[in-house]
């Protein structure tokens, strides 16, 4: 193989060096140009000699079989990969702006920016685990932000893909990534559990929220092993006003037992945007760590953290959220009442999937609608009662249950728009029954099936149900015989 | 070049066939008969006449252990795998069993190696089901790739440069990048009788351009190829293991 000389103006490929942005110990970033190209790109060029760290060959080339598999606005575009046999190199679409790193002096940051920064991060894990993909190396310096706002993961060198085969593994048998953030599963040489993402975004969420890294930042072994049985000091014992649902949600990201932290990103995006309905355990409240003599039962508990072998799609499939769009009007129990047996059905078989009870309340065009009714009720609080109440039978944990009332002109858009907010898996919703209405109105589920991003349930009341109010033409009316 | 690898077809003709069909409709330009196309299945006669028509276009096929044991009855095997091979040598007719007799142990087509079992001594038989036996294979022949059957479970193992192994088992339909910086051994899955609890037929589509490697599979007439083995009064668990593809 040609050593080839790498300085500005030098074609690799096809592409133009242009000036170097990046030199790092694995790997030199260059900005390149290509005649009909207008997307500023990068590329990443292995640094390969005498003495090179043979994980970083293998983390190169784990790059290059992940990064042309990955798509979507939460990873930089790869535009074309070069082989080690010839050239070996990455193009990608390069992110103008800086990554999070840069931030760090500035911490702690206000606690609603904090939240912010979660949602998006989780949000671009949710679509890069979906692709089948643990990045493994979350930390502020690989995360960018498109400025449309989605967060942008960066280096997937230490990444695992469920569907190819893992060379870091299978060669090394020793962790990587980065100190502060590594997962303690990730520390006993598990790379497949998207968990570990979240433990990771739990410790920035720490940080950036306390200025303080929960697990501190020394690199040794010895250092990094005690989070395997040592939880972090309360961020409220660091910082008195730390709201309690913050705590709750970074607390839970940085559970030791990856069971016991959210089951998706999904999930930690969804509280982190409802933070109001964040269930607060005893996590909330804690001002100290664990007792000495949990500690120590940890310590010695080796089945604490067991291998895990579930593949990545089945912890998405099986903690999906549902989405039940509830019509509070009168003439709509038969129809909530089959939502309500359909979205039981489900949730008996997913006990980790959880439901978000939507109401939308339709806006005139013209007129000015107020919040409180003619008799001074606000009416906002009686449609999450509303809901509440419907949902109640269903018996769920309060951790798995949200209700939602949303105010909108189209009533469609509106349940549309929340389904891709929150990246819900799946929505319930009632035909309308009465005929003249749908005429008049227009159908809402069939809008909301039409257009949706994710499956779309359309639920009807069995026929000899009728709601009240609307009975059908030509039904039978059947005689109470109770 | 699209190149279609099936291995261990055992007399399956409904498996062959489907897997055959598929690889068709992908659009496959070349063909890869990684041997064992006789012995456990009710039709070798046509799976064999198959193999040799499509040998007669252009497609490369390798000698399996239950191939030579046609020609050969002292190779070692389990009773079952006797009963079927003294059966099928009454089924074969003299142009089919003379095409077996001739096939080459080893087949090298560019920098890809095709080989029915371990490389470095292919009449031995060996399986390659961990990385030692890939990476005794991989040191005998310099070819980047080697496919392979024999073991009728999917896998994929690597050699580093510096001569360090990695296995992993594909996951099917999803397309594994060959990268040129190592060198590659591909398991294939069984056309004719998988063994990894999946009974749907196993083959796989080698992109020579991408260098990227897809495992399919594809569900069959089972139940016919079931009925086909019972009526012929051959060992009842080759019939039953179809069905539970063990």
């Amino acid at each position: 193989m040609a050593k080839p000389l790498h300085e500005p103006g030098v074609m690799l490929d096809g592409f133009r060096l242009e000036e170097i942005a990046h030199q790092g110990g694995m790997s030199a970033v260059w900005r390149v140009t290509r005649p009909g190209v207008t997307t500023p790109m990068l590329i990443k060029v292995p640094r390969i000699g005498e003495g090179t760290d043979p994980a970083a060959i293998v983390s190169f080339e784990m790059e290059q079989m992940i990064m042309p598999r990955l798509t979507g606005p939460h990873v930089p575009k790869c535009i074309a990969v070069g082989d080690f046999a010839h050239q070996p190199y990455i193009t990608l679409e390069c992110i103008p702006g800086q990554t999070l790193y840069p931030r760090l002096p500035g911490l702690p940051l206000p606690y609603d920016e904090v939240a912010a920064i979660g949602v998006k991060v989780a949000q671009a894990l949710d679509d890069i685990h979906r692709q089948h993909v643990v990045h493994l190396d979350i930390k502020p310096s690989n995360i960018m932000f498109r400025p449309t706002g989605e967060a942008v993961l960066l280096d997937f060198g230490l990444s695992h893909h469920d569907q190819l085969p893992d060379l870091m593994q299978e060669e090394f048998r020793v962790p990587f990534g980065t100190a502060p953030y590594m997962s303690p599963e990730q520390l006993r040489g598990i790379r497949n559990d998207p968990r570990s993402d979240l433990f990771a975004l739990g410790v920035l969420l720490y940080f950036f929220s306390t200025g303080v890294r929960p697990f501190g930042e020394r690199e040794t072994i010895r250092a990094m092993r005690k989070r395997l049985w040592r939880d972090p000091v309360p961020p409220r014992r660091l910082r008195p006003d730390y709201p309690p649902w913050l705590q709750e949600i970074v607390l839970r990201c940085l559970e030791i037992e990856p069971g016991w932290r959210y089951p998706t990103a999904a999930q930690l995006a969804f509280d982190l945007s409802h933070h109001d309905q964040v269930k607060l355990t005893a996590r909330s409240e804690r001002l100290k760590r664990d007792p000495f003599t949990t500690v120590l039962r940890r310590r010695f508990n080796k089945e604490l953290i067991r291998p895990n072998r579930t593949a990545l799609a089945t912890y998405i499939s099986s903690s999906p959220i549902i989405a039940v769009a509830i019509d509070l009007t009168e003439g709509s129990k038969a129809t909530n009442d089959a939502l309500r047996v359909t979205a039981e059905r489900i949730l008996a078989t997913l006990p980790s999937a959880r439901l978000a009870c939507v109401n939308v309340l339709k806006q005139g065009r013209i007129t000015i609608d107020f919040t409180l009714d003619e008799f001074g009720h606000n009416k906002q609080i009686d449609r999450l009662v509303a809901l509440k109440h419907w949902a109640a039978p269903i018996k769920l944990d309060e951790r798995q249950l949200t209700v939602h009332a949303l105010e909108a002109i189209d009533p469609a858009t509106a349940i549309l728009d929340f389904a891709r907010a929150n990246s819900i898996d799946h929505i319930l919703i009632g035909a309308r029954q009465n005929s003249l209405l749908r005429k008049l109105l227009g159908s809402v589920s069939a809008k909301v099936a039409a257009e949706a991003q994710c499956t779309v349930t359309v639920v009807r009341p069995h026929p000899n149900s009728q709601d009240e109010h609307a009975p059908a033409e030509g039904g039978v009316k059947l005689s109470s015989t109770g | 070049m699209l190149i279609a690898l099936f291995a261990d077809m055992h007399g399956n003709r409904q498996a062959f066939e489907a897997c055959l069909a598929q690889a068709r409709d992908f659009g496959a330009q070349r063909y890869v008969l990684l041997g064992d196309f006789v012995g456990y299945g009710a039709d070798p006669d046509w799976v064999v006449t198959t193999a040799m028509e499509l040998a007669d276009k252009g497609a490369i096929a390798v000698l399996g252990n239950h191939d030579s044991a046609i020609a050969h009855p002292r190779e070692q095997m389990n009773i079952e795998a006797k009963v079927a091979i003294e059966w099928t040598r009454g089924e074969l007719g003299t142009a089919q069993r003379r095409f077996l007799a001739g096939l080459p142990l080893r087949q090298n087509d560019g920098d890809r190696l095709y080989v029915h079992s371990e490389a470095s001594n292919p009449a031995s038989w060996i399986y390659v089901t961990s990385t030692a036996e890939a990476s005794r294979s991989l040191a005998f022949d310099p070819a980047q790739i080697t496919f392979c059957g024999h073991v009728h479970r999917p896998a994929i193992y690597s050699m580093s440069p510096t001569a360090k192994m990695t296995a992993f088992t594909p996951t099917t339909g999803a397309a594994v990048p060959l990268l040129q910086g190592r060198r590659w051994l591909s398991v294939l899955g069984s056309v004719g009788q998988p063994r990894d609890g999946n009974p749907a037929a196993a083959f796989a589509m080698f992109d020579s351009d991408r260098r990227e490697l897809t495992y399919c599979r594809v569900p069959y007439d089972v139940e016919q190829a079931v009925a086909a083995i019972r009526r012929k009064g051959l060992p009842r668990w080759l019939a039953d293991r179809l069905l539970i593809g063990q």
